[in-house]
C-alpha cells in the first residue's frame, strides 16, 4: 500500500531523513517509535508531501507521488492524516469539519455527507457535539472529530502524527481506543506515537527510528522483549523504565 | 442654517453620489485587495512578485495624482471613461493595496495547521483559501478593514478634484453661491461624520456576529 525507497530529507543542512526504505502492506498497522528528532514526524509527514522529499521515492497504493497541483490534492484525498494538534477548522462546526472534505472533494451531495459524518461522529463517540465549534470540545473529543474527518474521506491508509501527544493523561485512553478499533477494522496505519502500550497492542509491525534511520523493524512482541540494536535497549530503557 | 435648508437638493444628490462611490469601491477594492493579498501568498515565485508590485506601486502614490493621471491623461491615447467610472477604478483599485495587506495580516494569523489539515482532507490551494484560510483570516480582520473602507470614503472626496459632483464639490458648488463657508462646509462634515459611524457599527456587529468561537 505504502513503498517508501531510498528516501532522504534535508532541512537546509540538516540531514533529517537518511536512506528510508519501508513498506506497508494493506490492512497492516505500523508504529514508528524513536526519540525526539529521530525524524519519525518528519517522514510522516513526507508520505502525503507536506514536507518534500530530498530524494527517494515514495508509492501510495502503487502511484508514485505527484509533485503538486490536482493530482497531490486526490491522493492526499486517499491519504489520512491526524495531526498532533488536531487541526479542525476552527470557523466550522464538528459537523462543517467532517462534510468539507467529501463535498468539496468527493463531491457527495451535502445530506448524504452529513449522514456519514453523523454515523462517523457516532463511531468515535462524540455524535451529540456535532453542532459544536472545535474550541467547545475537549483535547480528546477534538482528537476524535480530526479522526472522524481523516476516515470521512474514505481513506486507504491513515496517517498519525503523534496523535495523543498533545492530550491530559486521562483523555489518552479514548483517542487510542478508537485507534484500536480502526486498526481492528483492517485499516492501514502508520502511526508516530510515544505510546508504547498502543504499539503492543495493535501494531503489527514496529519501526525504530534514530537520527534519521531506520535501525530497527519487527513485530512488537519481539522488539520490546528483546530488542536487537543498543540503540533501541538504550531507548526503551529509558521510557519504560516508570 | 438657510444655506443648507435652501440646497437640500444639491447636498442630497451630493451625498447619494458619494454613498455610491463608497460602495461601489469598497466592493471593489474588497475583491481586488482578497485577489492581491492571495497572490502575495501564492506558491508561485511569479504572482507573489506581481503581488508586492501591485502593493509597493498603488500604496507609493499619492490618490490625487493618480486620479488626475487617470481622468487626464488617459484621454491623450484615446482611454475615455464617464467621470463616476474613472473615479470609482481609481479609488478601488488605490484602496485595493491597503486593503491586500490588512487581509494577508489576516491569513497570517491563521495557523500553519488549519492549512496543512486542509490539504491533507484533499482541498486545492484555491479551495483550501476559499473555504479554510480566508474565513478565518478576514475574521481576524474585521476591524482593520472598517478602518480602511472609513478612509476610503473620505478619500472619495478627491473624486471632487477630477469632476465628480460629491458631497464635497456639492458644498463647494453650494459655497459658491451662498458665500457661507461655516455652515456649508460644517454640514457636509456631518453628513461624512454620520457615514463614517454606521460603517463604523456595521463593523462591530460584524465582529460580534462572525466572531470565531474560542
Amino acid at each position: 500500500m505504502v513503498s517508501v525507497r531510498g528516501l532522504h530529507k534535508w532541512f537546509g543542512p540538516l540531514h533529517v531523513l537518511k536512506d528510508i526504505d519501508l513498506t506497508v502492506a494493506a490492512g497492516e498497522v505500523v508504529v514508528v517509535v524513536g526519540p525526539s528528532g529521530s525524524g519519525k514526524s518528519t517522514l510522516c509527514r513526507c508520505l502525503n508531501r507536506l514536507e518534500t522529499a530530498g530524494q527517494g521515492s515514495i508509492e501510495i497504493d502503487g502511484e508514485p507521488l505527484p509533485a503538486e497541483g490536482r493530482a497531490l490534492a486526490r491522493l492526499r484525498a486517499d491519504v489520512g492524516m491526524v495531526f498532533q494538534s488536531f487541526n479542525l477548522f476552527g470557523h466550522k462546526t464538528v459537523l462543517d469539519n467532517i462534510t468539507l472534505g467529501p463535498t468539496r472533494v468527493r463531491r457527495v451531495a451535502r445530506p448524504e455527507a452529513r449522514q456519514q459524518a453523523m454515523a462517523l461522529l457516532e463511531r468515535v463517540g462524540i455524535a451529540d457535539k456535532a453542532n459544536h465549534h472545535p474550541a467547545q470540545l475537549s483535547g480528546g473529543q477534538q482528537q476524535r472529530a480530526a479522526i472522524a474527518r481523516a476516515l470521512a474521506m474514505q481513506p486507504k491508509v491513515l496517517l498519525f502524527d503523534e496523535p495523543t501527544s498533545a492530550l491530559d493523561p486521562e483523555m489518552v485512553n479514548e483517542v487510542l481506543d478508537v485507534m484500536v478499533s480502526l486498526a481492528a477494522e483492517g485499516m492501514t496505519m502508520i502511526v508516530v506515537t510515544h505510546e508504547m502500550g498502543f504499539a503492543r497492542r495493535a501494531a503489527d509491525r514496529v519501526v525504530f527510528m534514530d537520527d534519521g534511520r531506520i535501525v530497527e523493524s519487527g513485530a512488537p512482541d519481539d522488539f520490546f522483549a528483546a530488542p536487537r540494536t543498543e540503540r533501541a535497549r538504550d531507548f526503551l530503557s529509558k521510557i519504560l523504565q516508570h | 442654517m438657510d444655506a443648507l435648508t435652501a440646497h437640500l437638493s444639491e447636498f442630497g444628490h451630493g451625498l447619494v453620489t458619494t454613498v455610491e462611490l463608497t460602495v461601489v469601491t469598497t466592493v471593489g477594492a474588497m475583491l481586488l485587495g482578497i485577489v492581491v493579498a492571495t497572490l502575495r501568498i501564492a506558491p508561485v515565485p511569479l504572482l507573489r512578485a506581481i503581488g508586492t508590485a501591485y502593493v509597493e506601486v498603488f500604496q507609493n502614490l499619492p490618490l490625487l495624482a493618480l486620479l488626475v493621471l487617470f481622468v487626464f491623461a488617459l484621454p491623450t491615447i484615446g482611454i475615455t471613461f464617464p467621470l463616476f467610472t474613472s473615479a470609482a477604478i481609481v479609488i478601488a483599485v488605490y484602496e485595493g493595496a491597503y486593503l491586500a495587506e490588512a487581509i494577508r495580516a489576516g491569513i497570517n494569523t491563521v495557523g500553519v495547521g488549519q492549512a496543512e489539515a486542509a490539504r491533507a482532507i484533499g482541498l486545492t490551494f484555491g479551495q483550501s483559501l476559499r473555504h479554510v484560510i480566508l474565513p478565518q483570516g478576514l475574521r481576524a480582520v474585521i476591524q482593520p478593514i472598517g478602518n480602511i473602507c472609513i478612509a476610503l470614503l473620505m478619500n472619495t472626496s478627491l473624486a471632487a478634484a477630477v469632476g465628480v459632483v460629491e458631497l464635497t464639490q456639492a458644498a463647494n458648488n453650494v459655497n459658491l453661491v451662498e458665500a457661507q463657508p461655516i455652515a456649508v462646509f460644517t454640514g457636509a462634515g456631518l453628513a461624512y461624520m454620520l457615514l463614517a459611524l454606521i460603517i463604523g457599527q456595521v463593523t462591530g456587529l460584524l465582529e460580534r456576529r462572525l466572531a470565531i468561537v474560542r
